[in-house]
């Protein structure tokens, strides 16, 4: 084989790559593209701030934002601070047993188990065996369970950076296991950390699936009631049993009804929710590229 | 001045308490992982197995009618079943080829430059929700393949196994080029004085020694399509139907479970339960490609460490 046939055969092989790949990027890029050209124009601050409305003309995703962001801060209380513990405790602690192997290798399978069947879970035991009801409450710990791996292996990740000598260090002045974890380790860990959390987050924010499983879809016409009073003691925590909607609940809703005017709803909710999780993600990706390439030294 | 004598015995007695409580604290931390895992089993266990009381196995799992909603009830998981495996072969029929072939492309020929922009910028895109990705096999996708194969209905198989073969490439991607790049340098170097050329030593050399790991990443991606919901149950349709036809609508386990929960069902009948029953099939399928996988990858990883 000459040699010109064979650097012939070297480009071909990379042109088919790059070809898959490029194909890849503009087939997902579409989707965005899509959103913007079909949602672009609906999109506007009176889609913002307006209620749900039976005319597709006047429906807006004020109920859909509000209950996004109850869910979500529903999720990250319950699951930043267990996914972390969790992880401190497997990094740092735990000793070399059975039962510490067993929850490593339940935590790599929890992340692959369908997101769906986490709504069943809910469903069964947080809707009907603890009568929470379809509420803000139950969707949110759905959700902080289905997070909970996702924060963990990235808080690992973020701990098993951190040079021993840190550790070391801390120990030869005294410091105790905890005062070496709380003072040095995790604040050392905090960029890989943070991007652990934040990419949960923006996985929480654009689920579906579990909470369609948990049964919760309605018409929401209304707000939760406020979580602060200024009555003592100040904090009001009904609006944790309220009905509730999220973004992607109201995009899935929209998009499936007979009237294809609220298809233009639900590329603008749609345009929303890739704009927002697009720009997170971002984020995270950038904050990680930084933890991991430091240009300086700290 | 420091604590001496009983003072410092007292201290650091507060000390070592402070320190186990923590300690249980964080492992109540991380046994709730595992309560996680062992509530799935456990409910879906327990739901499913009044449905096999009252159905039995045999029935739901040879049955060709799944209809429990019906007067004439119809227990056979197999219609749901045909489904998620149509889409499954339809969504890795385009997974495979895009991701592999993308895979050796960055992990051997691409210049960094492309590399390290590349890789970001997929990560980014797949991780859009998914309803959107349903949103785009329904209003795009269909009626493009509707424009030159005007048998194909509204709601069908194709367009979302598509969609989600494109969804999940760069999960094969990403496993495949760590696959690839877990292969020793030296096997590499030796091919090159060989006299072959790179072509060759990809797809004779490092493809065949990487095989373990790139099968584990195909086998990987075959578990997340099939426990995706939200695309098939926009753009798949809703009613259970038996066989492989791609281009009539049929609903998958995953969009028959989410269909189904959103109705007010009474808790502990037979149509209650048989959703849970169909999580459990699901669950054990997935379940067994992901252990698959994770066999697969592990002797990849003995193989060359």
């Amino acid at each position: 084989m000459s040699l010109a046939r064979r650097r012939l055969g070297d480009r071909a092989a990379a042109a088919v790559g790059l070809l898959a790949l490029l194909c890849l990027l503009l087939a997902l890029a579409a989707v965005f593209v899509q959103l913007l050209l079909d949602g672009g124009a609906r999109l506007g601050l009176d889609f913002i701030v307006s209620m749900a409305s039976r005319d597709p003309a006047r429906a807006g995703v004020l109920p859909a934002l509000v209950g996004s962001a109850l869910v979500l801060l529903v999720t990250a209380l319950a699951a930043v601070p267990v996914g972390i513990g969790a992880a401190v405790y497997l990094q740092e602690y735990a000793p070399d047993n059975r039962l510490t192997d067993l929850i490593e290798v339940n935590i790599a399978n929890l992340a692959a188990v369908p997101s769906v069947l986490f709504g069943l879970l809910s469903l069964s035991l947080l809707v009907h065996g603890l009568a929470l009801g379809e509420s803000i409450l139950a969707a949110g710990l759905t959700l902080a369970m289905l997070v909970l791996p996702l924060v963990v292996v990235a808080t690992r990740e973020a701990l098993r950076q951190v040079p021993v000598g840190v550790r070391e260090a801390s120990y030869a002045l005294g410091a105790s296991r905890w005062q070496t974890v709380w003072r040095h380790v995790l604040p050392a860990a905090t960029p890989g950390v943070l991007t652990g959390v934040i990419l949960g987050l923006s996985r929480a924010i654009g689920e579906t699936a579990p909470l369609l499983a948990l049964g919760a879809l309605g018409f929401v016409a209304f707000l939760p009631p406020p979580m602060l009073v200024v009555e003592p003691p100040f904090v009001d925590g009904r609006w944790l049993s309220d009905p509730f909607i999220t973004l992607p609940l109201q995009i899935y809703d929209w998009l499936l009804r007979p009237d294809p005017a609220f298809r233009a709803n639900a590329a603008a909710a749609g345009l929303l929710l890739a704009g927002f999780t697009l720009l997170v993600n971002a984020a995270a990706i950038g904050l990680r590229w930084r933890s991991r390439n430091p240009t300086r030294q700290r | 001045m420091r604590p001496q004598g009983q003072a410092l015995e007292r201290l650091l007695a507060a000390r070592r308490l402070r320190e186990r409580a923590v300690e249980a604290v964080l492992w109540a931390c991380a046994a709730s992982a595992l309560a996680v895992t062992l509530g799935i089993v456990w409910v879906l266990v327990s739901n499913a197995w009044g449905f096999f009381g009252e159905v039995g196995v045999v029935e739901f799992l040879a049955g060709t009618r799944w209809a429990p909603f019906f007067m004439q009830p119809g227990y056979g998981v197999l219609p749901l079943l045909t489904a998620t495996a149509t889409v499954t072969v339809i969504a890795l029929c385009v997974a495979v080829p895009l991701g592999t072939a993308t895979a050796i492309y960055l992990a051997e020929f691409a210049p960094a430059r492309v590399r390290d922009t590349a890789k970001p910028v997929l990560e980014l895109l797949s991780g859009l929700p998914t309803v959107l990705f349903g949103y785009f096999a329904l209003l795009v996708v269909t009626p493009a393949l509707q424009a030159v194969w005007p048998g194909i209905a509204t709601f069908n198989l194709l367009a979302p196994g598509l969609v989600i073969g494109v969804m999940v490439s760069p999960m094969i991607i990403s496993l495949a080029e760590e696959a690839l790049s877990a292969v020793p340098d030296g096997l590499r170097e030796a091919a090159m004085a060989m006299g072959a050329s790179r072509r060759t030593t990809v797809l004779r050399v490092l493809l065949p020694a990487a095989l373990p790991g790139v099968s584990a990443a195909w086998v990987l991606a075959a578990s997340r399509v099939a426990g995706e919901t939200m695309v098939v149950a926009i753009a798949g349709g809703q009613t259970p139907r038996l066989g492989f036809d791609p281009t009539e609508a049929a609903a998958t386990i995953t969009a028959y479970i989410a269909r189904v929960a959103l109705g007010d069902l009474p808790p502990d009948s037979t149509g209650y339960q048989g959703l849970f029953a169909a999580g459990l099939l699901l669950f054990v399928l997935t379940l067994g490609l992901n252990i698959a996988g994770l066999v697969f990858r592990r002797r990849l990883l003995r193989r060359w460490s």
